[in-house]
């Protein structure tokens, strides 16, 4: 339903988007993960014909964006960021507006209005000002603008932004119930809610992919192992190779820190009353000794943070199981 | 409904539940009332000068209150169309609904046209209520309609103009004022040319500069002067800031 190969965006010197590729099939629900100024908003904006792709392809329901761009646009939803929303026209006229640039007409654009009012709880306000409407009921009137045609496919950026949490659970749901009939790219900056409603998570970190896979995969191959992260106040020389030889550890790591050790056990197996025994036999100074447990939290951090001042073993941990996005 | 027809409602209806269009309508029509009633009060005072003199009192309603009416109205069209016009795409950008106009399966050219159409059916409102004036002074008194039209094509032809300067200016920028300020510079330009021709005398460049201005077409037409030469003047103009708006849009993508 959507491929992008290779698109590049830049703004003179700076590259806002770099080389990136994915692909959503149909039905399918994709969440854009990223920093704020990762790229995400860029890539939307190209996928949606607002902007040009400096280099590489975008395609929508097999339309190229860059050459037809008028097919391409009648099979989008789009919700940017700030809900595209006129202050000055109650809910029905906006709706109204809004179906006839998309060239509804008649008992269409009437039954589609009050399909997306009744879906969107938008009955009680439906004749007020918009600018008279609070955030969440804005946001809820960009979602019905979005989703008023219909279209293949929907690009939601950040659709749950300023909603209250009951709101937010109900736009959750409406977005689980158009997959499978629809193909959803929603990009976000909550990791739960990318959790809850797609099957797949992109990554996106300076403009490029870092990580693409299901949410649940993401973190399993990146937890390879139980991680423990050890602090000493003395290391001997001998430290590294006598901390590999207690039972159950695998690997050892130092760390960037002086004295911080990253110790990578088996799965399932605890093996921090050993070490701990080991460096006070051993007369080490022990400092600290933490389990490191990876959430896809841990994996957003460590993917889109710079790469310096982490721990080198956490950070090869990420790099490595994720390999190179498909 | 076509989407041409769609932005001219949408936008018909944002002029007329702003204040805005009510508080330039007014004014418009209270500078043009006030202006016809000194001129017309003017002949009458001449009139009895002549009557005075004479004996008789013919005097030429065409020249006296039309020719010179037509030529202020233009100077107002200056400061108050700009008004009408700076917030077309302007507030657009302001408030972020450009790009869902843009990511709208319609042309750009289907937003510019439909955005003047309505600004320019504001105009046409505006100036029939203006016919009011003439309509009124036929009960007492005659004067020859022909001219009156033409001069009332010239303000339509005019409006049109200074409306897509408007146009272009508003595209330019995402703040209104901005925007008003640099299409009441344009069209203040436009109007200085003449100026700059008439200096310059019957040379080449100095016709030509006169040709860029919109003075010596709008006066044809004031006179009753219809001009195929005119006419073409203020079509091509329209077109190329129509065009040029266009440009501008387009080229906001690529930013």
């Amino acid at each position: 339903m959507i491929e992008v190969q290779q698109i590049t965006k830049r703004y003179g010197h700076h590259t806002a988007i770099d080389r990136v590729s994915f692909s959503v099939a149909k039905g399918e629900v994709l969440a854009f993960l990223g920093p704020n100024g990762a790229g995400k908003t860029t890539t939307m904006r190209i996928l949606t014909c607002f902007m040009p792709a400096t280099e590489g392809t975008a395609r929508v329901a097999g339309f190229d964006c860059a050459d037809q761009p008028l097919e391409v646009k009648r099979r989008i939803g789009y919700l940017p960021e700030t809900p595209p929303v006129y202050l000055e026209l109650t809910v029905t006229e906006y709706l109204q507006f809004v179906g006839r640039l998309r060239g509804l007409t008649g008992k269409t654009l009437t039954s589609s209005m009050q399909r997306e009012i009744e879906r969107l709880g938008l009955g009680t306000v439906q004749h007020r000002l918009i600018g008279n409407l609070s955030r969440g009921y804005r946001q809820r009137v960009g979602l019905a603008q979005a989703l008023l045609h219909d279209p293949q496919v929907l690009i939601l950026d950040e659709p749950t932004v300023g909603l209250d949490p009951k709101q937010i659970i109900e736009i959750r749901e409406l977005i689980k119930n158009l997959a499978g009939s629809h193909s959803v790219i929603l990009s976000t900056h909550i990791l739960p809610e990318a959790t809850a409603v797609c099957q797949r998570v992109v990554i996106i970190s300076g403009g490029r992919i870092v990580a693409e896979d299901t949410p649940d995969q993401l973190s399993a191959r990146l937890r390879q192992s139980e991680k423990i992260s050890l602090t000493l106040k003395s290391p001997a020389a001998d430290t590294d190779s006598r901390l590999k030889a207690v039972q159950g550890v695998q690997n050892v790591f130092a760390s960037g820190i002086p004295g911080t050790f990253l110790l990578e056990c088996e799965l399932g197996r605890d093996a921090r009353e050993e070490v701990a025994r080991l460096a006070v036999t051993s007369g080490w100074g022990l400092l600290e000794l933490k389990a490191i447990s990876m959430t896809l939290e841990d994996v957003f951090l460590q993917l889109t943070r710079d790469e310096t001042g982490l721990p080198q073993g956490a950070v090869v941990a990420a790099a490595e199981p994720t390999g190179q996005p498909a | 409904m076509t989407p041409v027809q769609a932005i001219i409602a949408k936008e018909l209806r944002s002029y007329f539940v702003s204040p805005v269009v009510y508080v330039v309508g007014a004014v418009f029509l209270l500078i043009v009332g006030l202006l016809a009633y000194l001129y017309i009060v003017f002949a009458g005072a001449q009139a009895i000068q002549l009557m005075q003199m004479q004996g008789t009192a013919q005097i030429n309603l065409n020249d006296l209150v039309f020719r010179n009416l037509f030529s202020s109205v233009r100077f107002i069209l200056l400061i108050i169309l700009p008004i009408l016009t700076m917030r077309l795409f302007a507030e657009e950008r302001k408030l972020r609904t450009f790009e869902f106009l843009l990511t709208s399966p319609i042309g750009i050219n289907e937003i510019v046209i439909g955005k003047f159409m309505s600004v320019f059916l504001v105009f046409l409102g505006l100036l029939g209520l203006t016919g009011l004036m003439p309509l009124v002074l036929a009960l007492f008194c005659d004067f020859d309609w022909y001219p009156v039209l033409t001069g009332y094509l010239g303000l339509v032809l005019l409006g049109a103009l200074f409306l897509s300067v408007g146009v272009l200016a508003s595209a330019l920028t995402e703040n209104q004022i901005v925007a008003a300020f640099v299409s009441f510079g344009l069209l203040l330009v436009l109007w200085l040319l003449a100026g700059v021709g008439s200096l310059l005398g019957e040379t080449a460049i100095g016709q030509a500069i006169s040709y860029l201005s919109f003075m010596e077409h709008y006066d044809h037409l004031v006179r009753g002067l219809v001009d195929t030469k005119d006419l073409v003047y203020f079509f091509s103009g329209l077109a190329l800031m129509l065009f040029l708006s266009h440009r501008v849009v387009d080229s906001s993508r690529w930013k």
